[in-house]
């Protein structure tokens, strides 16, 4: 088998176990839904609409709890039998990049609903969608790449939960400044041209998080 | 003598720097004042923490390779010493704020890259003691020191260029080079990055030794 039909045989096996045992699926997306609404809750208390840095920082960080609970389980639940035995059948540069594929697409289904959620309690105050949008399937893709790694660092150490968000949280933030910084810019309605230089960085910031993960995924697989 | 040259050469560099930098003439420049002699301590710590820190991710990329306990003990006391040099690197620089911009901490994106890195190295140290099992805690936290690099150093050299900043060199203010480093500055400056930079080098080669001589008393003990 090549390394892509490996790849998308492995996300489909992720999407049908995640399908078969929904409690995990229901769990994140009441996570989410429950999250926004206490935010929603809390700040309702004052009345009026929320002032749009606020809005924005709150969305990150309902998105960004909901990432590390979403992708911690990503490594966790594979019992080591199952390891053993993908590692008999692949080779570990697709375990990793399906799992990473597969939690962005997760992440990113998690995102927009989301935001749908955010935007009918909250108010949705982004003028320029597309950006906002496109920013948030960046984001998605961004927290998946960084995540996956640590969960499956995580998953070897013996208080896995607390070094998840230990190590998960600093290593987030260069993506998370720049994510905040052009969904403000969505938010304003600003052209494209004025997020430009934070997009190509994030894109690149993506994709030297994706290639570190390819290449050090092999060295922890063998443990 | 012929291995050691670099720690005289230390010696005399610093003792250079103590002396010329605190008596040779600065610029005579508002605000700043005499605290520009700070660039000769301050500056060159953050030098002498990336190379550290590219040093221990060497170490570490070599522990991949070919893993022994004493690639993982140099990578580690590299490391630390990187955090120490950020550490020292914070609190002058703190200072230096204290007295020009009028607050010991303010909301730059060098500084709080800075912090940041500090967590995410401060994560390394949680995640190293999370394991009873060496092998196991030296290949992790080899791995887990690689990642941790490839994101650290964005919020050093890249972010802060992206945002304003209240440092020279960023946000359109320009670098040092343009008004306030002359050539008398530069005299004590190069040879104080150099200087701060080997001594890096050898507080880790003193720390690797101990942890090395640790190591086999107690293997003698266990024998």
């Amino acid at each position: 088998m090549t390394l892509l039909s490996e790849i998308w045989v492995l996300i489909q096996k992720d999407f049908r176990l995640e399908w078969r045992q929904r409690a995990a699926l229901n769990g994140m997306l009441l996570y989410v839904g429950s999250t926004v609404f206490v935010c929603y809750l809390s700040f309702s208390l004052r009345g009026g609409q929320l002032p749009a840095p606020a809005w924005n920082a709150l969305f990150w960080i309902v998105l960004l709890f909901s990432a590390v609970n979403a992708v911690a389980k990503g490594f966790l639940q594979e019992s080591r039998g199952r390891m053993l035995y993908y590692y008999t059948v692949v080779r570990p540069q697709a375990v990793i990049l399906a799992k990473i594929g597969y939690n962005a697409l997760l992440l990113l289904g998690l995102a927009l609903i989301g935001f749908a959620l955010y935007a009918i309690v909250l108010g949705n105050p982004v003028q320029n969608t597309p950006l906002f949008v496109g920013n948030v399937v960046l984001g998605a893709v961004g927290f998946a790449s960084t995540l996956t790694l640590v969960s499956g660092i995580a998953a070897k150490a013996t208080n896995s939960s607390t070094l998840m968000a230990v190590l998960g949280f600093p290593l987030m933030v260069p993506m998370l400044l720049l994510l905040i910084k052009v969904s403000k810019n969505a938010l304003d309605g600003l052209e494209f041209e004025a997020s430009q230089s934070s997009l190509l960085t994030l894109v690149a910031l993506n994709m030297i998080v994706a290639a570190v993960s390819y290449l050090l995924f092999p060295f922890l697989w063998r443990s | 003598m012929s291995k050691n040259w670099w720690k005289a050469l230390c010696v005399v560099l610093l003792l250079y720097v103590a002396v010329a930098g605190l008596l040779m003439p600065v610029p005579r420049l508002a605000i700043l004042n005499e605290s520009i002699r700070n660039l000769y301590f301050h500056v060159p710590m953050w030098f002498g923490m990336t190379f550290i820190l590219f040093a221990s991710v060497y170490y570490s990329i070599r522990y991949l390779r070919t893993p022994t306990p004493e690639l993982d003990i140099l990578s580690h006391e590299a490391a630390r010493t990187g955090i120490l040099m950020g550490l020292v690197g914070l609190a002058t620089g703190s200072i230096w704020a204290r007295y020009t911009w009028g607050a010991w901490w303010t909301n730059d994106p060098k500084l709080n890259g800075a912090a940041i890195a500090m967590l995410i190295y401060g994560a390394y140290l949680v995640l190293r003691s999370s394991f009873t099992d060496e092998q196991q805690r030296a290949r992790i936290s080899a791995i887990y020191n690689i990642f941790a690099f490839a994101t650290a150093m964005p919020l050093f050299y890249i972010l802060p260029r992206l945002t304003d900043s209240l440092h020279p060199g960023a946000g359109g203010n320009p670098a040092f080079a343009k008004y306030d480093l002359d050539s008398n500055m530069r005299l004590v400056f190069y040879p104080a990055v150099i200087g701060w930079t080997l001594l890096a080098f050898w507080l880790a080669q003193v720390a690797s030794r101990l942890s090395l001589l640790k190591l086999k008393v107690y293997e003698k003990q266990l024998a």
